[in-house]
């Protein structure tokens, strides 16, 4: 697997490349991306309602 | 020779009390005593053989460091072998002791089972109306950063210059796949206009190269030199550059690449040419661009992007699995996480959406952007900072990380277990299963050493000195046949 990974290889060969194998990562991101469209339209009964409150009062020490 | 890497991550988690007094530091003592008291006898942590303030390029800085020692609040051992504290004004889990990354990905995730366990022991108790709020993540967006480190075990053999120099440019740039995103920038000079989204959520707060803070002028390297094991043959690198991780993958890919380069460094695998010329304004640079396209300026006088440093690593990395196997970081271990690297390089080169799964930064992003769309809203609007925060929320049904189709590497099992259990394979088992076993007689217990009451003066140290002794192969049979600590003591020969 690893074996792909060429030396030199330009970034324009690597998208063709990936271009090339397609199929899997389409598969995968078609998946992602209705999952994605779940999540927004149950969003807002999620997030905080005053989102800019919440922000305001978001403050940390910092730590470490 | 490499060396095993044994390896770990502290995380300190943002805390605040919704609906009354928010005092971080008496909320992450209610969060962390409401867990210790119900899950079993408390056992304190020993503060005997720490020492901060000591430095590896070889001196030792106590007085400057009086902030740092940790306040003595809350600190306790808990059963799994990780330890639950207090530091500065954050609650704090440091994972036990790991053999390898996927290992310590599983008590990472089980230190967020623990958070989450505390949060609802810790409810009934805090008052009418109020609400405990913890994030894994690492920055309030206001400026102030805290941290999620993390820990490997290197040859104290291995020059200390040429592991700064040979490391630094992976520390720069691994952020690419492991950068957990954030809304705005804090960094001085910057504006959030001109930075609306970053890669990372620590980048703005590095200000050295090599040095021993963490809290101010935070250094890419951090020198601390305290290695909790036998310092004539080990070293603990203190990890402080990266991002506290949500998904699962990037978690592995932060500690499996790592563990792998360090690897490459202690064989002599890997080179000088990947210097970067400037790696603090690099750190930022590469965090200020999620196009990924920018170039940096190397000590050769090339130029090179993140994205190529990167494959050039993982290039030298399969050349090194082929010459010289990766038993360091575990085979098996090592093969996925090579793996993963290359997808996530090819994702990250390509069809980005792919590895959104994956990459925490990039599955924020489209989150963002998609909700932006849909909404109408311009850069700047409270809400997208506010969908930043939540990301890393810890609340069960209200983080949005667990709603975007990370991808799982270990099993709810493996996690749930991980709550209570330590790992068989290094010194936390015996640290876990004494203090699971015999809770009452353990007086106090640290990294390296347990301190056993064994009924009749004086108290009895065992050190553990060899994070890879005290297994459950080395002990375990040794742990059962053990009708008491006195006993156990005894067979130790301690």
């Amino acid at each position: 697997m690893a074996e792909r990974v060429h030396k030199q290889k330009t970034s324009s060969d690597r998208t063709a490349e990936v271009a090339d194998e397609s199929g899997a990562t389409t598969e995968q991101g078609d998946k992602l991306r209705a999952e994605l469209d779940d999540l927004l339209d149950e969003i807002d009964d999620v997030l905080e309602a005053n989102a800019e409150d919440f922000v305001k009062s978001y403050i940390q020490k910092g730590g470490e | 020779m490499a060396i095993p890497k044994v390896c770990g991550i502290e995380t300190e988690y943002g805390i605040l009390v919704r609906g009354g007094e928010s005092n971080p530091v008496a909320a992450s003592s209610v969060l962390i005593n409401a867990y210790v008291n119900d899950r079993s006898r408390r056992v304190d942590w020993d503060f005997e053989d720490e020492s901060p303030g000591v430095d590896a390029r070889g001196f030792s800085y106590e007085d400057a460091l009086a902030p740092e020692v940790e306040s003595h609040l809350v600190n306790a051992v808990l059963t799994n072998g990780a330890r639950y504290y207090v530091d500065h004004a954050h609650p704090e889990i440091s994972t036990p002791e790991c053999s390898d990354a996927l290992q310590a990905l599983v008590y990472d995730r089980s230190a967020e089972e623990i958070v989450r366990l505390s949060m609802a022991l810790a409810a009934p108790l805090l008052p009418e109306g109020a609400e405990l709020l913890l994030h894994k993540n690492n920055s309030d967006g206001k400026g102030n950063s805290y941290g999620c480190h993390e820990n490997f075990l290197v040859a104290r053999e291995t020059p200390f210059g040429r592991l700064v120099s040979e490391i630094t440019p992976h520390f720069v740039t691994r952020q690419i796949f492991c950068g957990a995103g954030k809304v705005g920038c804090e960094a001085p000079g910057y504006s959030s206009h001109e930075v609306p989204f970053q890669i990372s959520q620590r980048a703005d707060f590095f200000e050295e190269e090599v040095g021993l803070e963490t809290t101010l002028k935070r250094p890419i390297v951090n020198t601390r030199d305290e290695p909790h094991c036998d310092p004539q043959k080990y070293r603990r690198l203190h990890v402080i550059v990266g991002d506290a991780n949500m998904s699962e993958g990037a978690t592995l890919l932060k500690l499996g690449t790592t563990s792998i380069v360090l690897s490459m460094i202690e064989d002599s695998f890997i080179g000088s040419d990947l210097a970067l010329a400037h790696p603090v304004p690099a750190i930022r640079q590469v965090s200020h661009d999620p196009t990924l396209r920018r170039t940096l300026l190397m000590q050769s006088g090339a130029r090179m992007s993140a994205l190529d440093i990167q494959w050039q690593l993982l290039e030298r990395a399969t050349r090194y699995a082929a010459e010289r196997g990766l038993e360091s970081v575990g085979e098996e271990v090592g093969r996925l996480v090579l793996g993963l690297w290359e997808e996530v390089l090819q994702g990250l080169s390509g069809d980005r959406s792919s590895v959104a799964d994956i990459v925490d930064w990039v599955a924020k992003e489209r989150l963002l952007d998609a909700y932006s769309r849909r909404h109408d809203i311009a850069p700047g609007d409270a809400r997208l900072r506010a969908i930043d925060l939540q990301y890393h929320d810890m609340r069960p049904g209200r983080g949005l990380a667990a709603k975007v189709g990370l991808r799982t590497f270990v099993s709810s099992d493996e996690v749930e277990h991980g709550v209570d259990h330590a790992p068989h394979t290094t010194r936390a088992y015996f640290r876990g299963e004494c203090l699971r076993r015999w809770p009452d007689d353990i007086v106090a217990a640290n990294w390296d050493s347990m301190v056993f009451d064994v009924g009749r003066d004086p108290l009895r140290r065992v050190p553990m000195m060899e994070p890879l002794r005290g297994t459950k192969a080395h002990v375990g049979a040794l742990l059962e046949a053990s009708t008491s600590i006195s006993d156990l003591v005894e067979r130790l020969g301690a």
